[in-house]
């Protein structure tokens, strides 16, 4: 299918779009900013696989992308495990959770699931406040290692780490979309109860979309104290990346892999250029507008506005 | 087939001090049609839900098809080939209504159309057996009332069921929308499909049901025929004036 | 060292502080566990209230005279947000629990803002005669504003449960989480009466917040410690119960202050959600609700 090839085409000239990137560009900073917003990229999406799909609001993403980054913290300093180890026990720390929170709360109301969302987040928080290990709330100062053979800066390194990520998050993402599965949490998220008559698992399809959701934000996570040479948990488990997760996917759209990405680029580089010019309250105050006016007037978010366009024209 | 194909034994559910089932049995042969009455409120719904496995019962048994669903999951229950209708329709407002049908389709009883051409194709075959071709890609937010009793239905066929258990399909439509659903349910009757009636309008309970049981405050008070049911003292009495 | 002293303290802060707990609950049981709507920027209101009573405090108000002058104008507040909340969502057909959680969410995250960028991050207190006093029993000294939280916690349980369970509008209210037939027969609009409790929930919130400030300063984005003990303190009464609200946030308050006591401050914060999460996992209908 033409669609298909256009796809998967489309990931790897991102890929080797973002590598011959590091090649052409010398100086730091674009790849510094550029992570953050391809960063964005992948906790939307993952985000937005149960939030968006199944109708399952998570309100703790910080909590999963700071257990993500503590993972990797931890077995990095633990084992001296390299970079693919890391990500992957984040991953694995990130599911883990996300089964626990689900089986605790999903078998009940969805608002019950949404408030231990928040619950977790903070629990974590002060696990890993009370985690000398890692730091505790004094943080930790990291090393970095020397950038890979090809990389000139380690910076420029998990910029394409990043996007090799957020390319595994979105076609995830869209795999899950147009499967089966895809169908059964669309139907979970229009009427549960019709769902489970006509045949839908819908105890199982839940607790996979949260997992998987769990697991890639927690993903997002993971390289983020390699990133910044330094955590702390104030930071790691910032409300910023709740919000975001959150309203990125509602600016952009929820019912397809498209919106989170649209909604990502677009509020992440809106939050790069406040942060230069404004306070962090006054971001946190235009990501909280954005939040709430995209709920009140744009139903699909930015992806339906555009699809209605084209249908008009 | 003597075995029958829906045994309910001892049935009970309360809701709290609230007794909405007490101690219904029944039996449905394959491919018998059962109507059911009785007053609102009166339990009919509380035990359907059982039966489909919405609501668990608080005591007695549910075996359906040879197999004991008392406490097995709804959607274990339509894999076997149990389907429902609800009394306010409950359509996937998001979706349109062709793939309001792949939802059943995709997950239903067995051998599940994987391609999605196949998954057109079946769709369009159902809706086409009900009339609605025409709104196939329409929004479930277009549609009328007998429209969307008929997109109910058409989404319990999909499940390819052995018996389908229609909530009140009828209510609030014109005699000739009842007279449409019955055409359905008689047609469906016709290929084997095991159904049960909950109705409050007489006249589809009298032409299309075999047997009748009413239900009256969580109790089954009476069963028989239709003619013998409406010559019950007690179900006149529930139902002096309609 | 834990000594016996210290426990009786902790259990009697603890008492204290859960009829607070419970205040700040109130409303939000109110509008979650009758009406079902998730208010997740109750707490965000009870702050900003907070906030406001700590200005009139300064043109002299007593906080908690301050809490009650403000409590009609955070009513009539409740009545509008009520109308926005019934316009984006009870009207458009389907509800959308993503995008209600989210707008009460974000609503949340603007009064926290708004918050910060009139009051600064800072801590804001009040000045009182019984802020500062404590009353000595014996080797055990109470602080007065603790008492007079507690005063006013218990007396605004007592006045929303006899409110709810005796006058029309009240029973009312419960019945529109229920049986709004029921009510369209009676021929009281379901609409006016959640009006009237979305604003009746505001209301409760600026009592809270005189109390809130009262106990101790507060910050702007105290909000986000007292979402979870709102929401644990509901959860663990169960819906729909506004006199099981009173024990579960007594409850609550014995809960923290002895984890403070015996494991130290770092840890408390996240009993509440420990809580909530516990509530959930083993008995989801709360202690005296049921579950729907």
């Amino acid at each position: 299918m033409r669609s298909e090839w256009t796809f998967w085409g489309g990931c790897a000239l991102s890929i080797g779009l973002s590598y011959a990137l590091t090649l052409g560009i010398q100086n730091e900073y674009p790849f510094f900013a550029g992570y953050v917003v391809i960063q964005f990229v992948l906790l939307a999406t993952a985000w937005n696989i149960a939030g968006g799909y199944a109708g399952y609001v998570n309100f703790g993403a910080a909590g999963l992308f700071g257990a993500g980054a503590y993972v990797a913290v931890a077995v990095g300093q633990a084992f001296q495990a390299p970079l693919v180890a890391q990500i992957l026990c984040a991953a694995l720390a990130g599911a883990a959770i996300s089964l626990a929170v689900a089986y605790l709360s999903v078998r009940l109301r969805g608002i019950y699931y949404s408030i231990a969302t928040i619950a977790v987040a903070v629990i974590l928080e002060s696990v890993v406040l009370n985690w000398p290990f890692v730091g505790g709330a004094r943080g930790l100062s990291l090393q970095r290692p020397s950038a890979p053979w090809g990389f000139g800066d380690y910076t420029a390194f998990l910029f394409v780490v990043m996007t090799v990520l957020a390319v595994i998050g979105v076609a995830v993402a869209r795999a899950i979309e147009r499967s089966n599965l895809g169908r059964g949490l669309a139907a979970i998220r229009d009427n549960e109860i019709a769902a489970e008559a006509c045949g839908v698992p819908t105890l199982k399809v839940k607790i996979v979309a949260i997992a998987v959701s769990g697991a890639l934000m927690a993903t997002a996570g993971a390289p983020y104290a390699l990133y910044a040479s330094y955590i702390d948990p104030t930071s790691a488990f910032s409300m910023n990346y709740s919000l975001a997760a959150l309203a990125m996917p509602l600016l952009g759209g929820t019912s397809t892999w498209v919106g989170p990405v649209i909604g990502a680029v677009l509020l992440s580089v809106v939050q790069q250029a406040l942060s230069v010019v404004a306070s962090s309250e006054v971001n946190l105050l235009v990501l909280g507008l954005i939040l709430v006016f995209s709920v009140i007037l744009l139903p699909g978010g930015a992806y339906e506005l555009g699809r209605r366009r084209r249908r008009l024209a | 087939m003597t075995e029958p194909l829906l045994s309910v034994r001892g049935v009970t559910r309360r809701f709290g001090s609230f007794v909405a089932v007490s101690d219904i049995s029944l039996d449905l042969r394959q491919g018998e049609r059962l109507g059911i009455i009785g007053p609102n409120g009166s339990g009919k719904t509380t035990l359907i839900n059982c039966v489909a496995g919405r609501l668990r019962p608080d005591a007695g048994s549910i075996t359906f098809a040879g197999k004991d669903v008392t406490r097995l999951e709804a959607h274990k229950r339509a894999w076997l080939g149990l389907a429902r209708t609800f009394q306010i329709p409950q359509p996937f407002h998001g979706m349109s209504l062709a793939e309001n049908l792949y939802v059943p389709l995709g997950f239903g009883a067995r051998e599940s159309p994987s391609d999605s051409r196949d998954l057109r194709k079946a769709a369009m075959e159902i809706l086409a057996g009900l009339g609605l071709s025409a709104k196939a890609d329409a929004d479930c937010r277009s549609l009328s009332q007998i429209e969307l009793r008929k997109l109910e239905l058409a989404r319990a066929l999909a499940g390819r069921p052995r018996l389908l258990i229609s909530d009140e399909a009828m209510a609030g439509l014109s005699a000739p929308e009842v007279d449409e659903v019955l055409t359905i349910l008689f047609a469906l009757s016709e290929r084997g499909i095991s159904v049960i009636m909950i109705e409050h309008i007489m006249r589809a309970i009298m032409r299309f049901s075999e047997r009748v049981i009413c239900i009256m405050a969580g109790k089954l008070v009476a069963t028989g025929s239709p003619q013998q049911i409406v010559r019950d003292r007690q179900v006149q009495k529930a139902y002096l004036g309609e | 060292m834990v000594t016996t002293h210290l426990l009786v303290s902790a259990l009697i802060s603890g008492l204290l502080l859960g009829a607070f707990y419970a205040a700040i609950a109130s409303g939000l049981a109110l509008v979650f566990g009758v009406l079902e709507i998730p208010n997740l920027a109750h707490p965000a209101v009870v702050v900003a209230a907070a906030m406001l009573v700590h200005t009139l405090n300064g043109w002299g108000f007593d906080p908690i005279v301050a809490g009650l002058l403000l409590s009609p104008f955070f009513f009539v507040a409740g009545v509008l947000f009520y109308s926005l909340y019934r316009f984006t969502f009870e009207m458009r057909g389907a509800p959308d629990p993503l995008r209600s959680f989210s707008l009460f969410f974000g609503m949340a995250f603007l009064i926290e803002v708004a918050l910060i960028l009139a009051y600064g991050v800072d801590f804001q207190s009040v000045e009182a005669p019984y802020i500062g006093r404590a009353l000595s029993l014996g080797w055990v000294r109470i602080p007065y504003r603790m008492l007079a939280s507690f005063v006013g916690g218990t007396l605004l349980l007592s006045a929303l449960h006899l409110f709810l369970t005796h006058s029309m509008t009240g029973r009312a209210i419960r019945a529109a989480g229920t049986d709004q037939e029921a009510l369209r027969m009676l021929g009281i609009s379901p609409v006016r009466i959640r009006q009237f409790a979305f604003g009746l929930s505001l209301a409760t919130a600026a009592l809270a917040g005189a109390l809130l400030i009262v106990i101790g300063p507060v910050t702007p984005s105290a909000d986000r410690i007292y979402i979870g003990r709102a929401f644990a303190v509901v959860v663990l009464a169960g819906m729909g119960s506004i006199s099981g609200t009173y024990l579960s946030g007594m409850i609550l308050g014995l809960a923290e202050t002895l984890v403070l006591t015996l494991l130290g401050a770092s840890w408390a914060t996240a009993v509440s959600f420990a809580l909530v999460l516990a509530v959930l996992a083993v008995r989801p209908s709360g202690l005296f609700g049921r579950l729907r």
